[in-house]
Parts: structure tokens; C-alpha cells; sequence
């Protein structure tokens, strides 16, 4: 079975060659014979293009005459609906990447010997209802005028946080478990982000929108739950496996 | 045994084929391949993007050579996948950068006490203590930037301490340019590591180009910028040693030569039996392409192979830690700086040299290679393992 956690021939650390690190280390004191951790200039030069730094990008503006109007803020009770469409755009990029992330998961799944399968049923299912999700966000922005196929700077900056996630889940070598581990990560941030925006909607007068985005997050408190089970009492399993032995040795001798 | 090129002929070009699936193989692993089995994939990627790099010029200049440079390419390119993508995914952009640096500094300290001319020797010593200062600026980004041991990848074959200062390895172009050696009395040898050690530059060069706007951290994109500027130098210095006198068939037919040679060196030394038996297979090729490209020196030139290629594949590169060789280097050479074609010591360098007037316009306003080290040293898992240090995130300047 292939977990991802078994000893080997690991050499990433000191331990692997105690004589070549010894080595190393006597290099890097004779280089540098007072260390110290002057990290102001580094601070200066990174204040600098913060302060010069332009925005990553703007919300578009509504595409509809009722966009228009609610943009003016005629229908919306907060003064800036721009607010809350980036953070449905968010809600909606992080949805569509969450069932492309439920795909690659499912397609591992299949792929692993019958002792390594989750309720494959089960994941499907979660799959599906990211999906759901994804289209009841891209309604709600166009019933507020906006154009949901926009990449708004929080859905931009929510593509950039999630970009591990996927290199996790789509690498072959890895494991169900590393897999979950970064569903995990994806559900924990996704029921917080459903959280607030349910919170903004609300401040915004968006009745509708409240009811319909806390049924959505109970279905993700479920996601939640259940990944978060999977992944511990697929820890704890592993723990308990017969593990294969290992050697260990110095791995050169340089 | 001695690999013979001249009765080895290898796999005929008709015979190198591929498929997709044989292109995009498992990667190696980050954590429990040796470091030089990434060296290798690395130093081999650079070696086929080269063999690219060369044969579409020349094809542009020379109409008899049009045609089969392109059948040699598009084996070239197919064993440059195959090579690179060995290389595997949770490998980030920074800790690439460390191999990439671990490549130059230990293929070059081979390839500089195996040299035969002097000279070139010397030009090899003098780029090899500037790519070590790399090494050490990259390592404290990666320390300072992503909280990450450089010495994960390098699995302590290779120092991590300052060479000579990125700073002055501004120069400038007259101060790059070398001695090229003689086609008709240099040692086949010579030749090839002139070929192999330009082609490691330019793809690092290029890889920096590459990556250096994926990053977000300003002083990153700085170092990137800084550091790529010098991997252009060096590339003009590696590839000035070549004599432009040689004809494009010639260097072509060296070019073959270069990559037989490496991938028997590759071969010789590897430790992961899957990596070892594309090593062998591409000997195989690559004797192939040279016997083909031998060929049409003979009927195009009317001149012998043996002029310019050796009888056998000399001494392989050593893919092993040079550490005592490099820190030799480092306390005799460290002081040396270019004057035209020749080193001198800094003290000879003067003031109104064009180097030192190029390189402080480029560094008035800050040298990002000085900024991220500051006060930098190495340890194992990281300056944040340092018990007595009290960093705040202030402190080392983290974004």
C-alpha cells in the first residue's frame, strides 16, 4: 500500500552524512565568522515597493442596468457592492477549483487498491454539491448585475493561496492521506469564506442570498466533518501498520 | 574500458523514437535521490537545450545543413523532455535555483582540475568562485524568504559561504570576453568542456529569466534579475573560449561529441538504476547522431573526424563533492577580478576601469545580493535553528 509514510533513504538531512555535514558547517562558520540576522535593508527595499505598488486589480463594473442601479447603491443597504461581488467571485473561483480538486482526489481514488478506497460514493457526492455551489455564486453575482466569468482581486488572490493544493492532489507519488490533508486545508478555508459572506450578505440586505448560501454551508460543514474523520482515522490506522524495516546508514562519505 | 566513438556507432537515427508516455516518465525524488542524480538531470537538460540552441542558427546559415540538423533536433528536443522532466513537481522555483547553483559550482570544480590548457583552467576557477557566491545569496532567500535548508537539496556535498561578492561580479562586456582556444592544436578535451560548460550556463540563465517573475517578493525579483544578469556573463565568457574560426560543421560535430561524452560520464556515475538506463540509451543516441553528423563532415568538408575529435571519451566529469578543490580556489582566487581577456588582483583593478564604472551605476541603488545575506550564515534547519538568536519576523525583514 502505498502510504507516503515509510522510512528509507531519505538524505535531505545533516543526519544522513554526520562527517560531510560536520564539514559544511565548519565552511559556512570560517565564511562567515560573524553571523548575525540584519534583515532592515531586506525591510527597506520591500517597504519601498509597497509603498509604490499599484493594486493587483479592480472589481468590474455591472454589466446590467440593474447592476447599475445596484452599484449606485439603491438596492444594496452597504455603500459598496463592489465588496460583495469580489467576494462572491472569490466564493465562486474557490468553489470551481474545489471540484477540480474533488476530481483529481476521485481519480486517485480509483486508481489506489480497493484497502486504500474512502466512500468513494460519498466524495462524489461532495463533489457535486462544490459544483452546485459554484453555479448558485455565479446566479447570485448576476442577479446583482455582475459579470460571474470576471476574475475579481480576491478570487486572483484565492487562485494564488490555492495553487499548492492542486500540485498536492494531482502529483501521482502522492498518497490519499496527503491528498485529504490538502482537501482538508481547501474545506477549512471554504466554511470561513462561506461564514463571512453569509455575514456580508446579511449587512447588505440580501435576505435571499443569506438563506440560500447557509444551506450551502451546511453541506460544507458536512465536507468538513468528514474529511477532517478520513484523515485522522487514516493517520491513526497507519500508525498501527505493520511498518517494513530499514537500515540505516551514512549515504557518502565526502 | 574507454568508450571508442569511432567504432561505437551507437543507435542509427531512424531507431530514436519516442512516445509521449515514454517522454513524461515518474520523477526522481526530491528527498531520497542522491543530490547528483539531480546534478546530472540538470547539467543534461543544459546540454540538450544547447544542442537546440546551436543547431537552429546554423541551419539558418548553411543550406546542406537545413535538413538533417532539423531530423537531429527533434531527437534533441524529445531527450531534453525526457531529461528535464525528470525532475519532480514539489520541487519549488527557489530550491531548483540551489541545484541549479550545486550544478555550476561542482561540474565546473571537474571540469577546471581536468582541463588541460592552463589558461581555460583559470577562467573555469574564476567563474566557479562566482557561482559559489550564488549559491550563498539563494540560500539565504530561501532561508529568509521561505523558511527553507538549502542543504536539503545540497545534502552537504557543497559549502554554503560567501565566494567572491555578487556585487562585483558586475563587468563590464570587454571584461567578460576571454582567450578563445586554438581549433587546430587545442585538446579535444578542451573543446568539450568549453561546449559543456557554456551550455550549463545558458540554460540557467534561462531558467532564471524564467522563474524570476513568478515570484512575488520584490528583493527575490531583484535577486533573480541580479543574479541572471551574471549568468549572461558567463555565458559570454564560457562561450568566447570557443574558436569562432571552427566551422558550423565542426562545432556541431563537437556539440555531438559533447553530449556523447556527458551522457557517458552521466552514465558511469549514476546511482538510480531507472535514471542510469536512460543515461545508457541516450550514449547510444547520441554515438548516432555524431556518426551521422561524422558523415556528412566527410562528404561536405572533405576533411577526417579524427582532426577534431578524440579517439576515445576522455575521463568522465567526477559528480562527486569538490568542497577541498572549491576552498582552495576561494582562498587563492577570491581577490581576482577581469581586465580585458587577463585577471589581476582587485588592487590593480583602478577606478576608471569600465567594470568598476559599470558595476556602481548598477548597484547605486542598492545591491540585492548584499541586502538578502546580510549577516547571513548557513546552519542546519535554517538561521531560525539558532536557539540564542531572537528573530522577529522585523528582524530578518520577512514580507
Amino acid at each position: 500500500m502505498k502510504t507516503g509514510i515509510e522510512m528509507g533513504l531519505n538524505r535531505t538531512g545533516i543526519g544522513t552524512s554526520p562527517l560531510a555535514a560536520k564539514a559544511s558547517i565548519q565552511g559556512a562558520e570560517e565564511g562567515v565568522p560573524l553571523a548575525g540576522i540584519d534583515g532592515s535593508g531586506m525591510a527597506r527595499v520591500r517597504a519601498d515597493y509597497v509603498r509604490d505598488a499599484e493594486p493587483i486589480g479592480t472589481v468590474p463594473p455591472p454589466t446590467s442596468v440593474k447592476g447599475a442601479v445596484l452599484s449606485a447603491g439603491q438596492l444594496l443597504s452597504g455603500k459598496r457592492p463592489a465588496v460583495l461581488l469580489d467576494k462572491l467571485s472569490e466564493r465562486l473561483a474557490f468553489e470551481r477549483t474545489g471540484t477540480r480538486l474533488y476530481e483529481a482526489l476521485i481519480a486517485k481514488m480509483e486508481a489506489m487498491p480497493a484497502t486504500e478506497k474512502l466512500p468513494l460514493e460519498e466524495v462524489r457526492r461532495f463533489h457535486d454539491e462544490e459544483r452546485a455551489h459554484m453555479q448558485l455564486v455565479a446566479a447570485a453575482i448576476e442577479r446583482l448585475g455582475g459579470d460571474p466569468t470576471a476574475e475579481t482581486p480576491s478570487a486572483d488572490v484565492d487562485g494564488v493561496a490555492s495553487m499548492g493544493l492542486l500540485q498536492v492532489i494531482a502529483d501521482p507519488r502522492t498518497s490519499i492521506l496527503h491528498s485529504l490533508h490538502a482537501i482538508h486545508i481547501a474545506e477549512l478555508a471554504d466554511n470561513d469564506g462561506w461564514l463571512l459572506l453569509i455575514q456580508l450578505a446579511g449587512s447588505m440586505g440580501q435576505d435571499e442570498m443569506v438563506t440560500a448560501f447557509s444551506a450551502a454551508l451546511d453541506e460544507e460543514e458536512e465536507h468538513l466533518e468528514s474529511v477532517r474523520r478520513w484523515m485522522t482515522n487514516g493517520v491513526l490506522a497507519e500508525a498501527q501498520r505493520e511498518a517494513a524495516t530499514f537500515e540505516p546508514g551514512e549515504a557518502h562519505a565526502t | 574500458m574507454a568508450l571508442d566513438i569511432f567504432h561505437e556507432r551507437g543507435v542509427p537515427l531512424e531507431r530514436q523514437v519516442f512516445t509521449w508516455r515514454d517522454l513524461v516518465r515518474t520523477p526522481i525524488s526530491k528527498l531520497d535521490d542522491d543530490a547528483f542524480t539531480r546534478v546530472r538531470i540538470i547539467l543534461m537538460n543544459g546540454l540538450e537545450t544547447f544542442a537546440l540552441r546551436l543547431g537552429h542558427p546554423l541551419s539558418w546559415m548553411n543550406d546542406d545543413l537545413r535538413r538533417p540538423l532539423a531530423q537531429m533536433r527533434r531527437i534533441e528536443k524529445h531527450q531534453q523532455t525526457l531529461v528535464n522532466w525528470l525532475l519532480p513537481p514539489d520541487l519549488s522555483p527557489l530550491e531548483t535555483t540551489i541545484a541549479y547553483e550545486q550544478v555550476a559550482i561542482e561540474v565546473t570544480a571537474s571540469v577546471a582540475q581536468h582541463e588541460p590548457d592552463p589558461y581555460l583552467a583559470q577562467v573555469y576557477r574564476f567563474g566557479l568562485l562566482e557561482d559559489f557566491d550564488h549559491m550563498h545569496r539563494f540560500s539565504a532567500l530561501l532561508d529568509r524568504l521561505e523558511g527553507k535548508d538549502a542543504n536539503n537539496i545540497l545534502q552537504s556535498y557543497t559549502d554554503i559561504r560567501p565566494g567572491r561578492p555578487t556585487a562585483v561580479e558586475h563587468r563590464a562586456p570587454e571584461d567578460d570576453l576571454r582567450e578563445h582556444y586554438d581549433r587546430t592544436t587545442a585538446a579535444p578535451l578542451t573543446k568539450l568542456h568549453a561546449i559543456t560548460l557554456t551550455g550549463a550556463e545558458f540554460q540557467t540563465e534561462d531558467y532564471y529569466m524564467n522563474i524570476g517573475p513568478l515570484f512575488a517578493d520584490p528583493l527575490a525579483r531583484q535577486l533573480y534579475a541580479e543574479i541572471s544578469a551574471i549568468e549572461e556573463q558567463h555565458v559570454t565568457q564560457y562561450g568566447s573560449l570557443m574558436d569562432p574560426n571552427e566551422s558550423p560543421l565542426e562545432r556541431w560535430m563537437l556539440m555531438q561529441a559533447t553530449e556523447v561524452y556527458n551522457y557517458y560520464s552521466c552514465a558511469e556515475s549514476e546511482s538510480n538504476p531507472r535514471v542510469r538506463e536512460i543515461w545508457t540509451r541516450f550514449v547510444d543516441y547520441e554515438l548516432g547522431q555524431l556518426h551521422a553528423t561524422m558523415e556528412l563532415f566527410k562528404a561536405l568538408e572533405r576533411r577526417d573526424p579524427a582532426e577534431v575529435l578524440p579517439e576515445s571519451v576522455p575521463e568522465p566529469i567526477a559528480f562527486e563533492s569538490h568542497r577541498e578543490f572549491v576552498r582552495q580556489t576561494l582562498a587563492g582566487e577570491v581577490d581576482l577580478r577581469a581586465r580585458g581577456t587577463q585577471f589581476v588582483d582587485k588592487s590593480q583593478e583602478g577606478a576608471d576601469s569600465p567594470s568598476v564604472i559599470y558595476r556602481d551605476q548598477m548597484n547605486s541603488e542598492g545591491s540585492p545580493s548584499e541586502l538578502v545575506a546580510a549577516g547571513y550564515r548557513w546552519r542546519p534547519g535554517t538561521e531560525l535553528s539558532d536557539g540564542r538568536a531572537k528573530a522577529t519576523q522585523q528582524e530578518v525583514g520577512a514580507p
